[in-house]
């Protein structure tokens, strides 16, 4: 049943498409609701009738999942959640990955945000993943989180030498030096790891500018596709790993099942998403040639 | 008011309606209870909807959802702006007796100036701060002028050296690559092949980024006519900034239809429960 | 002393957050201005929100064009307040956290921020697909340049890629279109985003200085 759904969506669409060419080169216009159309049911098709391919995480991806993977049991990891809504699609899931990962293999992590948003964006990871997947994890031993601050560069300009003083307490009030995962941690620079996930500003990029170069803390980062190839001249010296989009979400939520059985039955949103995001693409593309093709064919008549 | 827009509004709180019913009924209690789960539910996808009737035209719904999105977003920023910082980290430090009513540890000072708390210092903020409001006054808003000149001082001292550290130094060594020879001294003449992975492929990439790097800052470069052999590099500069722009509009693609593909799946799934979510 | 003033203190905090960088014994003090910009950038939120007060309370008054929307904006942006300064309905005490599951202002930010921001965002979808069949146009060899590194990108970020071109020998691995574009993408795109981004450096430290130096002066406004 599933089958003949995609087989049929795949003929409506690639149909879709044929028409369009036809109408493109007699030199037709076309309205550009019917391309809105277009690429909703380019989008909802393959989430009604699910089309999952395999992923293979590519190098930038792998140098982050090896660095965590490497680092010893009981790092100190900080994961900083820099996003709002209008990324949410694209960043949760890679954030979700990469929590379960650094919890997974064992290290302590200090969840903060620099963006207003990601706070209530932590809270639901806290809720929905942290808790239900590792609840014999201790808020203030293995994890905790020191929410939101106002300041941008601000605070990481006070956190890389003396984090308490911009963070006294945890989001519940708790004082920082009275925990337990506080004891060794007096700045940024006593991090094993800092995962900057995100994507406008304040984000990975000044954690890099701000914390990474100054203190010489891995940097890691997940960030919204639009901003992943600016991050590229960071790596690998400045940043040893870059999460670009939902593509990359996927492929780390594949090594992550791999190395670790224990997620592969749990929901892997970025994975899902490739499907309608592969065949979005080939209409995309395919406008883009008929559109060319209808330029060409007008400009030859003209001539 | 026109008697169709009567229409479609009724038509919009009764499918509202039917809808908060029909989730109270599947769905079960959570953080909140299965009514209020419902609503959450209904009201995100009637809002979801209502930003998306925008394709069809402006209309008086998508006016509703995209005024409403102004007023609570900037109510949001302002209450975590004053609990994380103005409870968290402004009180604290300045009144002993409020930190104890809003339940945060005292940090008292280290030091004094004639005997008053050394903290007292962050009421300049505070001060500060409050002529900054004094923006939104015709006849004072010129008070702001300090605050701001804080707030200029403030970012132009943090990024001067952080970016020349970090976006000219550091990028400029790591221009810096072998352009003979590889850097784990794999010979080049070993595989002479161009496997992705292979010594001739990771010289080659060492080459495209020392030429692409040189010809896109001539290319930059304003100040000298664009002409003979500065004229053909910035040329040069120009193809390899056109690959970029190439490579950064297919990841804007992607990223755009990722968005899309989360609220198409928002409606299927957690709305309409006909995919998983 | 309207101009004077001002300067005088963008110049004193600029210098002295350099200088804190080469001599830690200042670093202590560069943190402290550095703190009181965080408690002075909430001030600015506040400002925010007190001037959409402002601009809707006088479209209010003044029945200016579309003047019913203002009672929205004002309704949800005091609705939120409520529930955020007041912690309505917060399962903790006054220090939990504003935003703890089961508050109002959890359930607003879920019910209504997420899918209005997503929203916002994911309609530029649509337009990405008008403007590809409509304005992307190979009018050049720049531009076919252009389109031709996007169509290696969004192909290689699909499973697809390699349906095409997988059959193409290890010898030659590189012309598989996942593996062009992720060399795309640490080579060419590398090389043009570092040009850019020193530029962009270059920049920013020249204004920085231009600033600091009372060079530049715009942020001032007008001489009142």
């Amino acid at each position: 049943m599933e089958n003949l759904g995609v087989i049929i969506s795949l003929i409506i669409i690639f149909g879709g498409l044929a028409w369009l060419f036809w109408r493109s080169v007699q030199g037709r216009e076309v309205e550009r609701r019917i391309i809105f159309v277009f690429i909703f049911v380019a989008v909802a098709a393959p989430i009604l009738f699910p089309i999952t391919f395999e992923e293979k995480a590519t190098p930038v991806v792998k140098s982050l999942f090896d660095k965590i993977e490497s680092l010893p049991e009981k790092s100190k990891v900080l994961i900083s959640f820099d996003y709002d809504p209008a990324m949410q699609p694209e960043v949760q899931p890679m954030a979700n990955a990469l929590s379960r990962h650094c919890l997974e293999k064992g290290h302590t992590v200090v969840f903060m945000c620099l963006w207003a948003t990601g706070q209530s964006l932590l809270t639901a990871t806290l809720e929905s993943v942290i808790k239900p997947e590792f609840p014999e994890l201790v808020d203030g031993t293995d994890y905790i989180s020191v929410g939101y601050k106002a300041g941008n560069e601000g605070v990481l300009n006070v956190i890389v030498s003396d984090f308490i003083r911009m963070f006294p307490t945890d989001i519940n009030g708790t004082p920082l030096d009275s925990t337990v995962i506080f004891q060794d941690i007096k700045s940024c620079a006593d991090f094993d790891l800092i995962l900057a996930v995100g994507g406008g500003r304040p984000g990975p990029k000044e954690w890099v500018l701000f914390v990474g170069d100054p203190a010489k803390v891995p940097i890691g980062v997940g960030v919204a596709a639009v901003v992943a190839p600016q991050l590229y001249p960071y790596y690998p010296r400045q940043v040893v790993g870059i999460l670009g989009g939902v593509k990359g979400a996927a492929e780390y939520e594949t090594e992550l099942a791999a190395a670790h059985p224990r997620f592969d039955e749990v929901d892997k949103p970025g994975l899902r998403m490739m499907g309608p995001q592969t065949l979005a693409h080939m209409v995309i593309m395919a406008f883009i040639v008929i559109g060319n093709i209808a330029m060409f064919r007008a400009r030859r008549k003209a001539e | 008011m026109k008697r169709s827009t009567y229409l479609v509004f009724g038509g919009v709180v009764v499918l509202f309606a039917l809808s908060w019913i029909f989730k109270s009924s599947v769905l079960e209690d959570g953080v909140y209870s299965n009514v209020w789960e419902a609503f959450k539910v209904t009201l995100a996808a009637f809002l979801t909807l209502a930003i998306f009737s925008f394709l069809y035209k402006d209309n008086p719904l998508y006016k509703f959802a995209e005024h409403l999105y102004v007023g609570i977003s900037a109510a949001y920023w302002m209450c975590l702006a004053f609990w994380s910082t103005v409870v968290g980290n402004f009180i604290p430090r300045t009144f002993e007796s409020l930190s104890a009513a809003f339940k945060q540890p005292y940090q008292p000072s280290s030091w004094d100036i004639l005997g008053i708390p050394g903290n007292i210092i962050y009421i300049i903020p505070v001060l500060l701060g409050i002529m900054l409001l004094m923006r939104l006054s015709s006849k004072y808003g010129w008070l702001s002028r300090w605050p701001l000149a804080f707030i200029v001082g403030t970012t132009a001292g943090l990024n001067f050296v952080r970016y020349l550290r970090s976006d000219f130094v550091a990028q400029v060594s790591s221009t810096f690559v072998p352009l003979l020879g590889t850097p784990d001294s794999v010979s080049v003449w070993s595989s002479f092949d161009l496997n992705a992975t292979g010594p001739v492929v990771a010289l080659l990439s060492n080459w495209v980024i020392f030429i692409g790097v040189f010809s896109g800052l001539v290319y930059f470069f304003f100040s000298k006519e664009h002409t003979g052999w500065f004229g053909r590099t910035s040329k040069v500069g120009i193809w390899v900034l056109m690959i970029t722009f190439g490579a950064s509009f297919g990841y804007t693609v992607m990223g755009r239809i990722s968005l899309l593909v989360g609220r198409i799946t928002y409606l299927f799934g957690d709305w309409l429960g006909i995919v998983q979510s | 002393m309207r101009q004077t003033i001002p300067l005088f203190i963008t110049f004193f905090i600029g210098i002295l957050l350099i200088i804190a960088v080469f001599i830690p014994p200042f670093g202590e003090l560069g943190e402290t201005f550095t703190l009181f910009f965080d408690i002075m950038a909430v001030f600015a939120f506040f400002l925010g929100g007190g001037n959409l007060l402002r601009v809707h309370i006088n479209k209010l008054r003044n029945k200016k064009p579309d003047w019913p929307y203002s009672i929205v904006t004002l309704s949800g942006f005091g609705l939120m307040l409520a529930a955020g300064l007041f912690k309505i309905n917060n399962p903790g005490d006054i220090a939990a956290a504003v935003d703890t599951a089961g508050s109002l202002f959890y359930f607003m930010f879920h019910a209504a921020m997420v899918p209005l921001g997503s929203t916002m965002y994911s309609l530029l979808a649509f337009f990405v697909a008008s403007a590809s069949y409509r304005a992307f146009r190979a009018k050049n060899r720049e531009a076919t340049l252009l389109l031709i590194a996007a169509f290696i990108i969004l192909l290689g970020r699909t499973p697809f890629g390699m349906y095409i071109s997988g059959w193409i020998p290890d010898e030659v691995s590189l012309f598989q279109i996942p593996n062009l574009a992720v060399w795309i993408m640490n080579s060419p795109n590398l090389a043009g985003q570092r040009a850019i981004m020193i530029g962009i450096g270059l920049g920013v430290i020249s204004m920085s200085l231009r600033l600091i130096l009372g060079i530049e002066r715009s942020y001032l406004g007008g001489d009142k």
